[in-house]
């Protein structure tokens, strides 16, 4: 199953390494790593998106939290929690799909960032379930090349 | 006052206590080196740095001390690497300080050059690159804290060399404050209590126990634990001379190369307690099968060690001896039910006996040496009361299996890691901490040409260690595995013939040397050698074929045991 996990870590050169390395040598898989500085600037969240059974869940939790530079590890998945991503998509457009490719995007409510003769470049943010579904709509009008940022992604509520 | 970053090292290791440093200079580091010479303080030049951290390693395992190594940048931190990983997974306390290039340099494949910390990143505990000498106290402050505390380990610590040649105020911190790292000790109470109510109901009960019992110094406690529950009680390689051996409720060591009765027991109780030991391949055999309809209750103060390979019914994280004081606690009060575990699991401790009786560990001593007589008499000669380092292999089995060992830190032996080449600087380290025992290596004619070199250290310091070498002519632990699974083909095991003569190689270092080839002669010869004043080797011709039995094949079910 696929887990969000939220972890705190110290704001070090380093950091960063120890955990994706942690990934790799433990044979863990990693579908997405987000990673930026939090408002106490000695401080850095990462979001990163894994996939286990409970048990390897268990252990991914454990090893990451034994990590020395790492304060606080929370999966997500448990809980009721809110997830965005942003993505820009490239389109191949022709004078055919042009009109298509905009309807699409102001269903998703996306946003054009790019044009040129050849091209429409979309800009689009949502959770999960939503970026898949616009991606296969648009997959038939012809994709030229997609970037993600990757999951970020908090509890929801006061929790 | 202002000190130079190498005056603030030298005098942080005053202030944590340390004793000796083992270590190997070199561009990098020599700085450092000029304050160890002003400053006297004592240190062991070993003849590579892989031997200095097996040597730190020996110490500290023989002491509970933390160890302490000093190497150069480059080659002498990229040396390091082998003696990290063996501390690593045997979780020895080490601090580490590799020279490194000055912090301009970094990143430009400067002369001797290599990014250790991120070489060492996954076979340390944890590590650091200090790159301002105002961090540099803290941070020797939190290397010495993270090695000793919670599941020890080694640390490493990259020192560029303006750190070294910079100033700073020299405050040394009282505290230790690291946000992410807080070690659980004291066991939950709830899940104690849990823990013993299955005790109290089990009728074929077996502790299981690992070196963590002997890293948290706990052998008291376990003692006390199982002497007045009356439950049997099987050691894991590591967790040797945590109970004595000769005990009635000593089953001896389980797994691959354990006894019988070990295998049996495990295989067949209700229960397993399992108290700072891992479930490593090396002991449960086949996953699935191991103690298949028992309950487990498992006692670790790492939780990732907690249901990694096995799940687990009673999770206890905590420091074993504080775990087994609150047990003992408990156990005091309830004097009613203790008794009656003692009575409900008579039959079970019978049961064990027969296994016992069926299947003993043995040899038949004939015309040609046999290496278990060898270490069976040295366990004699010495009253089991010697440290006994091994190398890796038959020779390190059978020092498990013969040499009977009553205290803890007496057995040093590369475990997880299985290091061939840590016996002898092993064996020179723990000398260095006890300077008045009898320390041998009990080693093959294979791993000793790993770190041989390490003689001269032994020869230049006068420390008597006694290396007695096995010598079945073969990397025999090899050669046992293709004559079982590969059909005798010894494909690059045999050293007949290609091995150094012993004795003069000894002699040549400095060193006392014997040879013996009669079964006559074998225990004059080990008495010379302990007798004599200074390092000894001897080298005995031991029957190139022999076995080490009992033995699981890897992935098969502990039930499963070849017996001879
Ligand atoms: C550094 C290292 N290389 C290779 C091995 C694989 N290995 C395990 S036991 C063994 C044979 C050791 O031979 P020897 O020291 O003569 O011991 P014996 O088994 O004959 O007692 C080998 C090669 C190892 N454990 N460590
Ligand atoms: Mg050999």
């Amino acid at each position: 199953m696929k887990h969000t996990l939220s972890v705190l870590v110290e704001n070090e050169f380093g950091v960063l390494s120890r955990v994706a390395s942690l990934f790799s040598a433990r044979g863990f898989n990693i579908e997405s790593l987000c990673v930026a500085e939090t408002l106490d600037p000695s401080l850095s969240l990462m979001t990163i998106v894994t996939r286990g059974d409970e048990m390897i869940m268990e252990q991914i939790t454990k090893q990451l939290n034994k990590l020395i530079n790492v304060i606080k590890v929370t999966d997500l998945s448990a809980r009721k929690f809110v997830d965005r991503e942003l993505v820009l998509i490239k389109m191949k457009a022709t004078k055919t799909n042009r009109a298509e490719i905009l309807r699409i995007s102001d269903i998703f409510r996306g946003k054009v960032v790019d044009v040129s003769h050849k091209t429409l470049t979309i800009e689009v943010t949502g959770d999960e379930g939503k970026i898949a579904a616009m991606i296969e709509l648009l997959k038939p009008l012809g994709i030229k090349e997609v970037a993600r940022t990757g999951k970020i992604a908090m509890l929801r509520g006061a929790q | 006052m202002k000190l130079t970053g190498s005056q603030i090292l030298i005098e942080s290791l005053k202030k944590e206590g340390v004793e000796v440093i083992f270590g190997y200079p070199g561009g990098a580091v020599l700085n450092i080196y000029d304050e160890i010479y002003k400053a006297k303080f004592r240190h062991i030049l070993v003849r590579h740095e892989q031997g200095a951290v097996h040597a730190a390693d020996g110490y500290a395992r023989s002491s509970g001390k933390v160890g302490v190594c000093l190497v150069t940048s480059g080659p002498g931190a990229t040396n390091t690497v082998t003696g990290l990983a063996t501390a690593y997974m045997d979780s020895v306390p080490l601090v580490v300080f590799t020279g490194q290039v000055p912090t301009l340099l970094i990143g430009n494949d400067a002369f001797q050059e290599a990014d250790i910390v991120g070489i060492t990143r996954s076979c340390t505990k944890h590590n650091y690159l200090v790159k301002d000498v105002k961090d540099l106290a803290r941070i020797i402050k939190e290397a010495f804290f993270i090695a000793s505390s919670g599941r020890p380990g080694p640390v490493l610590v990259d020192l560029p060399k303006n750190v070294l040649l910079d100033s700073t105020n020299f405050e040394y911190p009282e505290n230790v404050e690291i946000r992410g790292y807080h070690p659980t000790y004291k066991g939950h109470s709830f899940q104690i209590k849990r823990a013993l109510d299955l005790i109290y109901k089990s009728k074929r009960p077996v502790a299981y126990v690992g070196g963590g019992v002997i890293l948290s110094d706990a052998a008291k406690e376990l003692r006390e634990f199982i002497t007045t529950l009356g439950i049997p009680v099987t050691m894991t390689l590591m967790g040797l001379g945590a109970f004595p051996i000769r005990h009635p409720l000593s089953l001896g060591m389980l797994g691959m190369h354990g006894t019988f009765r070990a295998n049996m027991a495990i295989s067949e109780c209700d229960l397993v307690i399992a108290i700072g030991a891992r479930f490593d391949d090396r002991v449960t055999g086949k996953v699935d099968e191991f103690a298949p309809n028992a309950k487990i209750i498992h006692v670790d103060i790492d939780p990732t060690s907690i249901s990694k390979n096995i799940q687990v019914d009673i999770p206890i994280v905590g420091d074993c001896k504080q775990v087994l004081k609150g047990f003992l606690k408990e156990i005091r009060a309830n004097e009613e039910e203790t008794e009656k575990v003692q009575g409900r699991i008579k039959p079970w401790l019978e049961q064990i006996e027969k296994w016992k009786k069926k299947h003993a560990l043995a040899y038949d001593q004939e015309d040609v040496i046999k290496p278990q007589y060898v270490v069976e008499k040295l366990g004699e000669l010495t009253k089991g009361e010697a440290i006994v380092a091994t190398e890796v292999g038959q020779n390190q089995m059978w020092a498990a299996q013969f040499y009977e060992f009553n205290e803890p830190r007496t057995f040093l032996t590369s475990g997880g890691l299985g290091t061939m080449g840590y016996g002898l600087p092993a064996a020179i380290g723990a000398q260095v901490a006890n300077p008045d025992k009898i320390v041998i290596d009990i080693a093959g004619d294979g791993s000793i040409q790993m770190n041989i070199q390490e003689l001269a250290t032994a020869v230049q310091y006068r420390l008597p260690v006694k290396i007695i070498i096995l010598n079945n002519a073969y990397l025999g632990m090899v050669r046992q595995w293709q004559e079982l699974f590969f059909d005798r083909r010894y494909s690059y095991t045999c050293m007949e013939n290609i091995a150094p003569d012993f004795v003069k190689l000894a002699e040549a270092y400095g060193a006392a040397g014997f040879r013996v080839e009669k079964v006559k002669d074998v225990v004059p010869t080990l008495e010379k050698a302990l007798a004599y004043d200074g390092p000894a080797m001897v080298d005995v011709i031991v029957e190139k074929f022999e076995g080490v039995y009992p033995m699981v094949p890897a992935g098969a079910s502990l039930k499963q045991m070849l017996l001879v």
